[in-house]
């Protein structure tokens, strides 16, 4: 099989915040520096990671940076990601809506996207004459559509209405006849942003439907984005996970959907509480999976909302009761914290060793504080399973799941 | 065959100055077509009179002609009965403004489409000035038939040879307000400043040219030291109006092949750099539009 897509360092930036003078102001001092000065554009170095949530210091963002990864052909690729995470500029960018900022895409084929049903379509047109003007913006001949109307009209099932014009349609109708001219298309690479979400529960099988059928046709390569990851699984074969404009991951369409999953809630979905003097910011975990004796790793990032002289950080461990089973200290490791100053970021990494528990699920509490005051506990943020394996438990049946712990022992008979 | 040569489509950031895909374009054909369909079916929907207005237009505009130029200002028309000579200018002029105002702003009323999908840009502007020249072909109707009630009941104006250009003089009206239009159109997607201004700039562009006044008013005529009549033979509207203008009617003088020329080359350079221009930015506009 050959490459059908190849991605090269693609990176995009934009400017937050409104046109005006400091744009012209930028622009000016960019022009100068790239025409007259023929040095790099100095805006290009400044960006920063694009999250959404927290509060930046620069203008400039990266919605995708450094994006490299091939498409095989024949391949159906489901892009996911959270909102934000540059799933739509990156299709953007593969449909020449608008161009990268640095990088290059090759590719083999025509290349037909879908960005939003029903693109261009007049009000005051009749379903008929819509169907034309939408087929050829989206880069049909009038002969084929012409020779694909009859069917087009039916998948729609708007063809009562289809001498009307487009704005008598109920909203649902419109979107309908838009799928169904879309639908039809067929170039070599299909890149489909979430367009599936729409008309009733009928109509979306429907339309799930025919992107199998389209996604099976010989040698189609598709790119697909949806939040949907019942559909998403159905349809594609690998998977491909952004997060704030970089590839978080790629692999088998199941893996990735699973890694999402897990991600996919953020510290501050989590109950919290505490005086708020320093927070946890990000956390991730190294698995969720983990064989009974085996090691997990936790890393979070902090920030000082003032000053702090005093920090312990604890990692609070529960089973499924919510009983307590460890707590895991930073002072018990003897690796201390030196004091924060307001607006400080850090990172920890915790390594918890051996872990010896019952098989079961257990959480989490991320707990920052000094022995006076609790300054951000994130509750059950953390969640893994351990696994019951041979290499501690030998014998044929589950573990008790009444006994929590498991020590290993060594028997003298 | 080496592995480039293989790819089909290439994305990179920038592209060469002169990166006009023709082949592209002619295979988005129907799509041009089907756009000149939809600016004709669309234009006049749901008004009573219609495609009526096409004609209402000019006659109010050629009777307010002649209440303030030729009535209070007292302008002389080359000897032409007022209302021909107003009508001729109008229809011409009013092609070139209507072309130019809607093509100036291709990029904002269009964000909408250019964002979602993508095919040659230009073919909207391109689409624009040629549906436009239904409505002009109604106006000339309008000239047409004021001209043969005019030379039944008997008046000056004689059409010569030089009215065989009139294709041409249509064809560098179509070139300039398309280059003109997709000039300021990529200019105005940041900037919205320059729109203001250019609204307030054609108005002034329409007494620059040689409409509501026969050009040969001006001859003799200076404004701070320097020679109007000069200068206004360097709008590149003026020969192509005084062209047409001296060969349906017969009025003023024939303002010779040099400036024809002029105005000739200056159209095909403005659509050429119009051309790079607009294809520079319908790469990045949605970032700034």
């Amino acid at each position: 099989m050959s490459t059908a897509i190849e991605f090269n360092n693609i990176s995009k930036q934009y400017r937050l915040g409104l046109v005006s003078t400091r744009t012209l102001n930028h622009d000016l001092k960019r022009w100068w520096t790239v025409n007259v000065l023929r040095k790099e554009d100095p805006y290009l170095k400044i960006g920063e990671v694009n999250d959404r949530a927290t509060k930046g210091e620069s203008e400039y963002v990266w919605a995708l940076r450094d994006i490299s990864f091939k498409v095989e052909q024949g391949d159906v690729v489901g892009i996911i990601g959270r909102n934000g995470a540059g799933k739509s500029t990156l299709l953007k960018i593969l449909s020449k809506v608008t161009g990268p900022t640095t990088g290059t895409i090759r590719a083999r084929g025509r290349i037909g996207s879908l960005l939003e049903v029903g693109t261009g379509f007049h009000q005051e047109m009749t379903g008929r004459e819509n169907i034309f003007l939408n087929g050829a913006i989206l880069g049909m001949t009038k002969s084929e559509i012409a020779r694909k109307l009859d069917e087009i009209v039916d998948f729609s099932g708007c063809e009562r209405y289809i001498d009307t014009p487009v704005k008598r349609y109920s909203s649902g109708m419109s979107v309908r006849l838009g799928f169904a001219v879309a639908a039809f298309l067929d170039p070599e690479i299909l890149v489909v942003d979430e367009v599936l979400a729409v008309g009733d529960a009928e109509f979306q099988k429907k339309a799930i439907g025919k992107m199998q059928d389209v996604s099976r046709s010989e040698g189609r390569t598709v790119l697909f984005v949806s939040h949907n990851m019942v559909s998403i699984q159905q349809l594609c074969h690998t998977g491909l996970l952004l997060k704030n404009g970089m590839i978080e991951t790629s692999g088998p369409i199941s893996d990735v959907v699973n890694i999402y999953l897990s991600n996919i809630k953020t510290v501050n979905d989590y109950n919290r509480h505490g005086n708020g003097a320093v927070k946890t910011t990000d956390f991730k975990t190294s698995a969720t999976r983990v064989d009974v004796g085996h090691d997990i790793e936790v890393d979070f990032d902090i920030e000082a909302y003032q000053h702090v002289d005093i920090l312990e950080a604890e990692i609070e461990i529960k089973d499924s009761n919510g009983q307590n089973l460890a707590n895991i200290s930073n002072t018990d490791a003897g690796t201390l914290i030196k004091p924060m100053e307001k607006g400080e970021k850090r990172h920890f990494h915790c390594l918890i060793k051996n872990i010896n528990f019952a098989p079961g699920n257990y959480t989490a509490n991320i707990w920052l504080g000094s022995p006076y005051a609790t300054y951000d506990k994130v509750e059950d943020c953390i969640r893994f399973n351990v696994i019951q394996t041979e290499e501690f438990i030998l014998r044929p049946i589950p573990y008790y799941s009444s006994y929590r712990v498991i020590l290993q022992s060594e028997w003298d008979i | 065959m080496t592995e480039s040569q293989e790819w089909t489509t290439v994305i990179q950031p920038k592209d060469k100055l002169w990166s006009v895909d023709f082949k592209e374009l002619w295979g988005y054909r129907d799509l041009y077509t089907l756009f000149i369909k939809r600016n004709i079916i669309t234009q006049y929907k749901q008004t009573i009179l219609g495609t009526m207005w096409f004609v209402i237009q000019p006659i109010l505009t050629v009777l307010m002609y002649m209440v303030v130029f030729g009535g209070i200002a007292g302008i002389a028309t080359d000897g032409i009965p007022q209302p021909l000579f107003y009508l001729a200018g109008t229809c011409m002029w009013q092609y070139f403004s209507d072309c130019l105002s809607k093509t100036s702003n291709t990029f904002v009323t269009n964000s909408g489409l250019f964002g979602k999908v993508y095919f040659p840009r230009l073919i909207v502007p391109v689409a624009n000035v040629t549906s436009n020249l239904l409505r002009f072909g109604i106006q000339l109707g309008l000239f047409v038939v004021v001209y043969i009630v005019y030379s039944i009941i008997g008046c000056p104006a004689s059409m010569n040879w030089y009215a065989l250009l009139f294709p041409v003089l249509v064809l560098m009206m179509a070139g300039l307000s398309l280059g003109f239009g997709i000039l300021i159109s990529s200019m105005t997607t940041k900037y919205r400043d320059l729109q203001i201004l250019f609204t307030f700039i054609l108005q002034l562009w329409m007494y620059a040219t040689p409409i509501v006044y026969p050009l040969s008013l001006v001859k003799g005529k200076t404004a701070a030291g320097i020679d109007l009549y000069t200068v206004m033979h360097l709008n590149p509207v003026t020969p192509v109006l005084e062209t047409f203008k001296y060969g349906v009617l017969g009025a003023g003088e024939f303002i010779g092949w040099g400036w024809l020329a002029y105005s000739f080359v200056f159209m095909v350079i403005l659509l050429i750099f119009g051309v790079v221009i607009f294809n520079k930015t319908q790469k990045s506009f949605m970032d700034t539009v």
